[in-house]
């Protein structure tokens, strides 16, 4: 009997197809709306945590200052030095490297095209601590780190835009008064998912950067790899508490500085992505409720103009129930189609969507499953009360109506 | 002898309560034998449709009794009228009622699929059906490709299709002109007699009523004569 009535309910929906989709429409952009946003939403979260995983996760990075929001200003906090780096090195154990970085913002000149960017100052277990790839050439050496050589190692946003087509390696690149060479290239990392380019950077040693380009002994930030045997937190306590004392700061006073590690770092922003994906995706449910009201509007519609139908059917003796079922199907299987086809679109917008904002597309069989199973609820709940009405009609009047 | 087919005695039929109460049937006694074929005959408003309703089971008598095979149909409940209807009776109306946008096949196997019959079960009998009401091959047709006529047909074949005990058309050739009306009465005279069928059919106009071996007339409610028609009209041997 369900079969039948699937199938009565299929035929009825195609006898009308215009206004079988007018009717699912609604759900089709309810449907579609949720699993979209929630798709993509877990994407940029995905790649949120991906791109700080990417970083690793056992890394420390203590910037001067404190960054904490309004009335908590850091300015006037002074830079790290080249000696903080030794000293950490030396007397916080557990320590995998300590990696000073400085940037200046600079114009490049080579092959009669300029390029703005950020030079990256550092040392040579900046490679490694970042997780870089050198795809040809090499990094600066020790004693070229130790002399601050004019050597550099070039993203590969710097080698397209000044390069071109030509091998960059042992080509010069001009940095404001001076030219250093090209020795090695790095592996891209493309875009991430805060909209800035990866690729787009020039290292060089830091002692070179400090003395050619910023002309102080300024250190702008500490990147502090933990080494995998040693605990995370003992290590930010330790130095925070080094850091601390070398910046002569009292017992009740505030840290001038802040150490963040990338967990936390990943955690707050999967934790923002999260809010963002669950605000959008409610604001979305409603417009799927709103597709239940237009199914129920136009079965209330359906039932009215197929009155005479329904009095045919009770007079040929339908059972109460039957024609309930009947109407009831046909409310849930409209809604149904509408989540499949909104499932398709959905499909088709997060892939698209995904591949416009650069984050991973991630099919969450979950929310789907679940703006399905909803959407045939929606049929069964609005299909209802018309389906109600259907059923207890009087076979006479029915049968009368014009 | 056994049980009549449908035996009414005493029935009343009352619309509204108080003073704007109306009888439509004051005290209805008739008794219908399996395999008549009876015209029910009056002027608008003499309680031909509140009669059919009841006859059909689609209404039941506010007082008195219809027993239907010996069945006390007043006693019945909405469900077990709607499966009497369903595998006694069969239905034919004025306006044809068939469903609109489905082929004269679907149509045909409705009652079938409410019955629960397979697939081929009812291909096969909605087939038979219609070739039995001369509209073989026209099963994929939708009523509105359809004359008048051959709707009439389709609704009778939907009617037959079930082989109901009764057959109870309500002014079957009022939408009709005399040729096809005659051709539909035609029809509804050798499923009687052919297939014995027990047919009731309300209609006004003397003409159709002269198809009937018995006519029963009502006026205000109440049956005026009952006329046994000794010589129907079609029913000449070999005519048909």
């Amino acid at each position: 009997m369900i079969w039948n009535a699937l199938l009565l309910a299929l035929r009825e929906i195609r006898r009308n197809l215009m206004r079988s989709f007018l009717t699912i429409l609604g759900i089709v952009i309810g449907v579609s709306a949720v699993i979209t946003m929630v798709t993509l939403g877990n994407g940029a979260t995905r790649a949120v945590s991906d791109q700080i995983a990417s970083l690793g996760s056992n890394l420390l990075i203590i910037r001067p200052g404190q960054h904490l929001g309004p009335g908590r200003d850091s300015a006037g906090a002074a830079a790290f030095k080249v000696a903080d780096v030794e000293t950490l090195k030396t007397q916080v154990s557990g320590l995998a490297a300590v990696v000073p970085v400085t940037n200046k913002s600079v114009t490049l000149v080579a092959m009669a095209r300029n390029w703005s960017t950020g030079v990256t100052g550092t040392t040579r277990d900046w490679f490694a601590t970042g997780k870089w790839q050198i795809v040809s050439g090499r990094i600066f050496n020790e004693a070229e780190e130790r002399a601050g050589a004019a050597a550099c190692v070039i993203g590969e946003t710097i080698r397209r835009e000044l390069f071109g087509s030509q091998d960059p390696l042992g080509q010069q690149i001009r940095v404001k008064q001076f030219s250093c060479e090209v020795i090695g290239l790095l592996a891209s990392k493309g875009q991430s998912t805060m909209g800035n380019d990866q690729d787009d950077l020039l290292v060089m040693p830091l002692r070179t950067v400090q003395r050619r380009l910023t002309g102080s002994i300024d250190v702008a930030s500490l990147m502090i790899s933990v080494r995998d045997d040693a605990s995370m937190d003992i290590a930010k306590d330790q130095v925070s508490w080094l850091m601390r004392e070398r910046r002569h700061i009292g017992a009740g006073d505030n840290d001038d500085f802040s150490v963040m590690d990338t967990r936390q770092i990943a955690e707050t922003l999967s934790g923002t992505t999260k809010v963002m994906t669950g605000l959008l995706g409610a604001v979305a449910a409603v417009s799927l409720l709103v597709g239940g009201i237009g199914i129920m509007n136009i079965m209330l519609v359906s039932v009215t103009e197929r009155t005479r139908e329904i009095g045919i059917r009770l007079a040929i003796g339908a059972l109460e129930r039957e024609v309930l079922l009947q109407f009831l199907i046909e409310a849930v299987a409209l809604a149904s189609l509408g989540g499949i086809i909104g499932i398709l679109l959905a499909t088709l917008a997060s892939i698209g969507g995904a591949a416009l904002m650069h984050v991973p597309y991630l099919f969450n069989p979950a929310i789907n499953l679940l703006s399905f199973g909803f959407s045939a609820a929606i049929g069964v709940v609005f299909g209802y009360v018309p389906a109600r009405r259907a059923a207890r009609l009087d076979p006479i009047e029915a049968l009368r109506h014009e | 002898m056994s049980e009549p087919l449908i035996v009414l005695s005493g029935v009343t039929r009352t619309f509204g309560t108080g003073a704007a109460a109306f009888q439509a049937l004051r005290g209805v006694d008739l008794t219908i034998e399996e395999g008549e074929f009876v015209a029910i005959m009056g002027p608008s408003g003499s309680g031909k449709s509140s009669m059919m309703n009841i006859l059909g089971c689609l209404d039941t008598p506010s007082g008195g009794s219809y027993r239907f095979r010996g069945l006390r149909v007043e006693d019945l409940n909405r469900d077990q009228r709607a499966l009497l209807r369903r595998h006694a009776l069969g239905f034919v109306f004025q306006g044809f009622n068939l469903l609109a946008r489905t082929s004269a096949q679907e149509n045909v196997e409705l009652p079938l699929l409410y019955r629960g019959e397979t697939v081929e079960a009812r291909h096969d009998a909605a087939r038979a059906a219609l070739a039995a009401v001369g509209l073989e091959g026209w099963g994929h047709h939708s009523p509105a490709e359809l004359s008048g006529g051959q709707q009439q047909r389709v609704a009778i074949a939907r009617a037959l299709v079930t082989n109901p005990s009764l057959l109870l058309a309500d002014e079957p050739t009022g939408n009709l002109d005399t040729e096809r009306s005659r051709e539909i009465m035609d029809l509804l005279v050798a499923l009687n007699r052919d297939k014995g069928i027990t047919v009731v059919m309300v209609t006004h106009e003397s003409d159709m009523a002269a198809y009937a071996r018995r006519i029963v007339r009502l006026v205000d409610g109440k049956v005026e004569s009952d006329i046994r028609n000794a010589a129907p009209a079609g029913v000449v041997p070999g005519a048909h």
